[in-house]
């Protein structure tokens, strides 16, 4: 069996019935554990004092915000390429999972940023382009439903959602890019001499998998939902026709 | 139990509770919405089913 045959909205409806109890267990499991244990367990920093705990919520979502636009790419060119409707919904199903998680980091950033910064806001690198990838989650969720034709809305979002990837990875890399502004470089590194301590990283680390957790459940509950408004569209249109 | 956050603690509990209140509200929304697509679907089959 091949990978496309889940684009089969039957088929995926079954495989996601299926494996959206397990991801969503898993998920609560592993936000359960890290976020207590990096709330509870883990000591304050010697720079930044107690706040080092808002890490575990600000960078997994910050993470997931850029990842999510990734994956809302993939689908998008999938949809663009391959023409499966269950590719196009997904990624329409995943925009507002990526808006809260852009919000959350740019929140969380503001609220840890006052006391660190002496400031909530500044036009950082970093910082900007995060804000202009979460008005471009805004303008992808406003452009769905602007347009009656599904089709097409499907090809214009998909094209913005192409746009948008500029700014997902400016948001990622704008560090490396302009060696200026206030935000630090990546909390995580696969360079082991650029790592938090272990007593953070691991919780972080669990925290991160809870939230990629929580994305998948989500996504697919929300495709699910979309399959099923697509299909009661199709329907009542028959019936206005019969 | 509550972990002591010494003068940070505004920002700690606002940035925490900031984060669990939007992904709660966000969980909430698509679980009715989930919910609200499946009835408004199982309705409009069974009408479509009785009617032939």
């Amino acid at each position: 069996m091949s990978l496309w045959d889940y684009a089969n909205p039957v088929k995926f409806m079954r495989l996601s019935g299926r494996l959206l109890p397990v991801a969503s267990i898993l998920a609560g499991i592993s936000l359960a554990v890290g976020l207590v244990w990096g709330f509870f367990f883990t000591p304050d920093a010697e720079n930044f004092g107690s706040t080092v705990k808002v890490i575990y919520v600000h960078v997994p979502a910050a993470m997931m915000a850029i990842n999510i636009w990734v994956m809302m790419l993939v689908a998008s060119l999938i949809w663009l390429v391959r023409r499966h409707h269950v590719s196009a919904l997904a990624a329409k199903a995943a925009a507002p999972i990526g808006a809260v998680m852009t919000l959350i980091a740019l929140i969380t950033g503001a609220i840890w940023g006052q006391p660190m910064w002496g400031t909530w806001w500044a036009w950082d690198p970093r910082l900007t382009s995060f804000l202009i990838l979460f008005l471009f989650y805004l303008g992808y969720m406003a452009l769905w439903p602007a347009i009656e034709n599904t089709e097409t809305a499907a090809d214009l979002t998909s094209v913005l959602c192409l746009v948008g990837s500029v700014f997902a990875v400016l948001s990622r890399y704008a560090v490396n890019f302009w060696n200026q502004g206030l935000h630090q470089g990546a909390t995580l590194s696969l360079d082991r001499q650029q790592h938090i301590a272990n007593v953070y990283w691991v919780p972080l680390l669990v925290c991160i998998a809870g939230f990629v957790l929580l994305f998948v459940a989500l996504v697919l509950l929300r495709t699910r939902t979309e399959i099923r408004l697509r299909r009661l569209r199709a329907l009542e249109q028959r019936e206005r026709l019969a | 139990m509550m972990p002591d956050l010494g003068r940070y603690t505004m920002t700690v509990l606002s940035a925490w509770g900031a984060t669990l209140v939007l992904l709660a509200v966000l969980v909430g929304v698509s679980l009715w919405q989930a919910a609200r697509a499946k009835r408004a679907l199982g309705a409009q089959e069974e009408r479509m089913r009785k009617d032939g």
